[in-house]
């Protein structure tokens, strides 16, 4: 019925096993407009994104494309249609050139004649306003450089519907400005885009709608000027603003005055900038923040765990130097991961052995922990942690997500930290464990370990820390403890200050 | 931006700088050897026989530089060039024909190739596995149709194995006055026309470039809607089809089929590769590189007998010592290059 409509998505679902990730869910594309698809972790954006490319079918719902209902089987199919999808990991060959990039696997003759695809692809380049030339490899390129050409195949290859997932993320601010430009040339040229990003600012820059989703449903889509910034992060997060306003009680927590057990200045690593932090003996503190705001980056920097840049720590006022996770260890910090099956548990090895494993390593290799000692380690933690086990001898890979995670945090109370950084160590778990989680926190902070905690949810941060290290777009942007500790105070530093 | 200045030199490719590096290399080595070591290097029948010896190892090194470039490998190689020296050496002195024979080693080679290519690419074995064991299988093979080396006795197949082209202008005269012509073997021919081949196919065909898009990022590669599946097959397909033309080319050198043939020529296939600028990784080299990485290899073993150097582990220890100079070469050149790119 609307003329501009390029692309309408009516009554979405998708079923994962046990999961509804997308329910009924509705979203329309104009043509010429950017359109921001926002969403908390498990939100469904990327299912979304997914259905519309041809990578999962859908399991109710339908597509049409110009007011013509399609079916959308393979991404081949998305690229008949004109739908091309550019993603955040570049997906050219960096040992071609440009040209190449931009035509290979397009064109179904026998004999490529490179001379015609650099003068097109200089064309293009030109057109687009892309600084390179065809013949440059790819690889000498910047990154921004590279995602402009992939969008440039995209839009030389008709596409109708450009789908940017994430596309900033591994850019700097002047090319960040010119992938912007390059948006809004193509919005004036008629093309639709879906601009998935975690950087609100980002979003209020440069989109003129925005949806929501949330859970795998549709909160709601909006004109980018009239949603202000907190109500942005409201919805994503799923509280209403008068419900913010209700100041929650949240707890007193004894605000000590121990003596700093942690104590970094300008810390960066690859991944992180520069920032400050500190944390007390027996202290609970966390970072939040929304996806992506360089939360797990930093405290990954704290561990060691990417290619530290710069700074100063100290540790008890003594310097150290913490360059790489065995360090780190050596110092009494332990670090549980944010994504426990790439970085923690090792699935085919047994409960004892993965509870042994940050021991052993502390110890060196040369010292063996003995069969005896390994296996009253493991029983003693299997019972304190109430660890759901067949034996400690089952691979930690069939057991369930809430008491692998259990297994990973035994292994690091079995090194006696005096810092422990939990990074969501209660996602994807049922409630019950979660608690035993939160209460464990708690009663290692009256032994005097320090703990970072890290956890999508605001109302765990606010049970479990005495002080909120809040962050945005990469910077610290504010410190909350003692009265302020409250979800409304917390969202709306999280959104940017003011409303 | 300067736009305008559109006929500006582009800096070179990965491929064609490491190329450029073994090219020069090789003459400055060769210049090198002429001036220092005279003797037979100041001849240009040296040239030639360089070439005439390792016409099956040029040939071989074009397979395996295609393969490596899809970023896989074939270690197969010298033991099917084996296998396929004994199988035609054994069908000829049973009286058959020159052309028949000749149409065995193609298919043996093929057979090879397809083979490795099913296994590799739409069962999605390891590809150092899958020709391990082609290599054991063809050797094995080999040793079963003859343990004792076989001589070829047929007369059709003497008569092509003596055409030799003479090229007069590049010959010396004897001190007994003979005027000697430069004598090239029909091998090398063949050699080159493969390496010809090989580079056209690399360059202008479809396949050649999703070779280089597949070595360069399989993921991508598939998302740029090449059929990497077809395409990996083709590659070890190719690298049989030249095994198979090796080891008719290794025939008409020899004369001869022995179960050693070829021993360790896979290896010096992959480092003639390396030295012509292949990257193990993939997705960078050129057979014209590999044409010289195979000449600098073979002249480094020349120079170093003609040193006095006689025992064989000296050859060894040379490959081995320039292998680890190149690709040092290699990785430093290339990490220049991505620091300057950065600061850029």
């Amino acid at each position: 019925m609307q003329e501009d409509c390029l692309l309408e998505l009516r009554g979405i679902d998708k079923l994962f096993p046990g999961v509804l990730a997308l329910d009924n869910v509705d979203f329309t594309l104009r043509k010429g407009e950017i359109h921001a698809l926002m969403g908390e972790n498990g939100a469904g954006k990327s299912t979304l994104i997914k259905i519309l490319t041809g990578v999962y079918p859908m399991d109710a719902g339908s597509v049409k494309v110009e007011g013509k209902p399609v079916h959308i089987n393979s991404p081949q199919d998305a690229q008949n249609n004109g739908i091309s999808t550019v993603y955040q990991e570049i997906t050219l060959c960096p040992n071609l050139t440009v040209a190449e990039n931009m035509f290979i696997g397009r064109d179904n003759r026998h004999w490529v004649k490179q001379k015609d695809y650099e003068k097109r692809a200089e064309e293009i380049l030109q057109n687009l306003q892309i600084p390179a030339r065809a013949r440059q490899q790819l690889g000498n390129c910047s990154l921004a450089v590279q995602q402009m050409v992939a969008i440039a195949r995209a839009v030389d290859m008709n596409c109708k519907v450009l789908i940017l997932d994430e596309p900033t993320s591994s850019l700097d601010d002047k090319e960040v400005q010119m992938l912007f430009t390059m948006m809004r040339d193509l919005k004036s040229r008629g093309v639709g885009i879906i601009f998935v990003t975690h950087f609100l600012e980002q979003v209020y820059e440069v989109s003129d709608r925005i949806t929501v989703l949330r859970n795998g449903e549709l909160v709601g889509e909006y004109l980018t000027e009239e949603l202000p910034q907190v109500q942005l992060v409201a919805k994503m997060m799923g509280k209403e603003l008068e419900e913010l306003n209700e100041l929650s009680d949240s707890e007193e927590h004894t605000a000590s005055d121990k003596e700093v057990f942690y104590e970094a200045e300008g810390l960066s690593s690859s991944e992180a900038l520069p920032f400050n932090f500190s944390i007390k003996k027996g202290e609970v503190n966390g970072f939040t923040g929304l996806l992506g705001s360089g939360r797990s980056e930093s405290v990954r920097a704290i561990f060691g765990a990417d290619k530290v840049g710069g700074g100063t720590v100290k540790i008890k006022g003594k310097n150290v130097r913490i360059n790489k996770p065995i360090d780190a260890m050596k110092n009494g910090i332990g670090y549980l991961a944010e994504d426990r099956k790439r970085d923690g548990i090792i699935a085919d090895l047994s409960v004892r052995e993965n509870i042994i494993l940050a021991l052993q390593v502390m110890n060196g290799f040369f010292k063996p922990i003995s069969r005896s000692e390994s296996e009253a380690f493991a029983d003693e933690y299997i019972k304190a942690l109430k660890i759901k086990t067949a034996s400690r001898e089952t691979p930690v890979g069939s057991l369930s997500g809430g008491n692998q995670q259990k297994v990973i945090l035994a292994r690091w109370l079995l090194t006696h930290p005096d810092y422990l950084i939990l990074d969501e160590p209660t996602r994807g778990i049922d409630v019950g464990t979660k608690l035993e989680i939160q209460k464990l926190v708690l009663k290692l902070a009256e032994e005097d370990v320090s703990v970072t905690f890290i956890s999508s949810e605001i109302e765990e941060m606010l049970r479990t820390c005495s002080r909120l290290i809040v962050m945005r777009d990469r910077h610290i942007v504010g410190e909350l403890k003692g009265s302020d500790l409250n979800q409304a105070k917390v969202m709306k530093t999280i959104a940017g200050g003011e409303a | 931006m300067n736009r305008s200045n559109n006929k500006q030199k582009e800096p070179l490719t990965d491929t064609q700088l490491l190329m450029g590096i073994t090219i020069g290399i090789f003459f400055v080595m060769y210049i090198a050897a002429m001036i220092f070591l005279r003797g037979g290097f100041l001849h240009s029948q040296q040239l030639f026989d360089l070439l005439n010896d390792n016409a099956s190892l040029i040939i071989v090194s074009c397979g395996l530089t295609i393969v490596m470039i899809g970023g896989g490998i074939d270690i197969s190689v010298g033991a099917v060039t084996s296998l396929v020296v004994m199988s035609c050496v054994l069908y000829l002195n049973k009286g058959g024909s020159v052309l028949v024979s000749i149409l065995l080693a193609l298919s043996i080679g093929l057979a090879f190739g397809a083979v490795h290519g099913f296994l590799v690419s739409y069962l999605e074995i390891q590809p150092f596995i899958v020709t391990l064991a082609g290599m054991f299988f063809a050797r094995g093979m080999t040793t079963i149709l003859s343990i004792d080396p076989q001589k070829v006795s047929h007369e059709g197949f003497k008569s092509l194995q003596d055409i030799k082209i003479e090229i007069d202008w590049l010959g010396y005269t004897a001190k007994n006055g003979n005027h000697i012509p430069a004598r090239m073997e029909l091998g090398v021919v063949v050699a080159l026309l493969c390496v010809a081949v090989v580079f056209i196919i690399l360059r202008y065909t479809r396949t050649g470039r999703g070779f280089y898009a597949m070595g360069g990022n399989q993921t991508s590669s598939l998302m740029l809607g090449i059929n990497v599946k077809r395409t990996r097959f083709s590659s070890y397909l190719l690298s049989g089809l030249l095994s198979g033309i090796s080891g008719y080319v290794f025939m008409m050198h020899t004369g001869a089929g022995n179960a050693t043939n070829a021993a360790g020529m896979e290896m010096n296939a992959i480092a003639s590769s390396i030295i012509g600028g292949t990257l193990l990784t993939g997705g960078v080299g050129n057979v014209i590189g590999t044409l010289f990485g195979t000449l600098t290899l073979t002249t480094i073993k020349k120079i170093v007998v003609s040193s006095g150097l006689n025992d064989p582990w000296w050859q060894s220890i040379t490959t081995g010592g320039m292998l680890c100079f190149f690709i040092l070469l290699q990785s430093i050149v290339l990490r220049r290059r991505e620091k300057s790119k950065k600061s850029a």
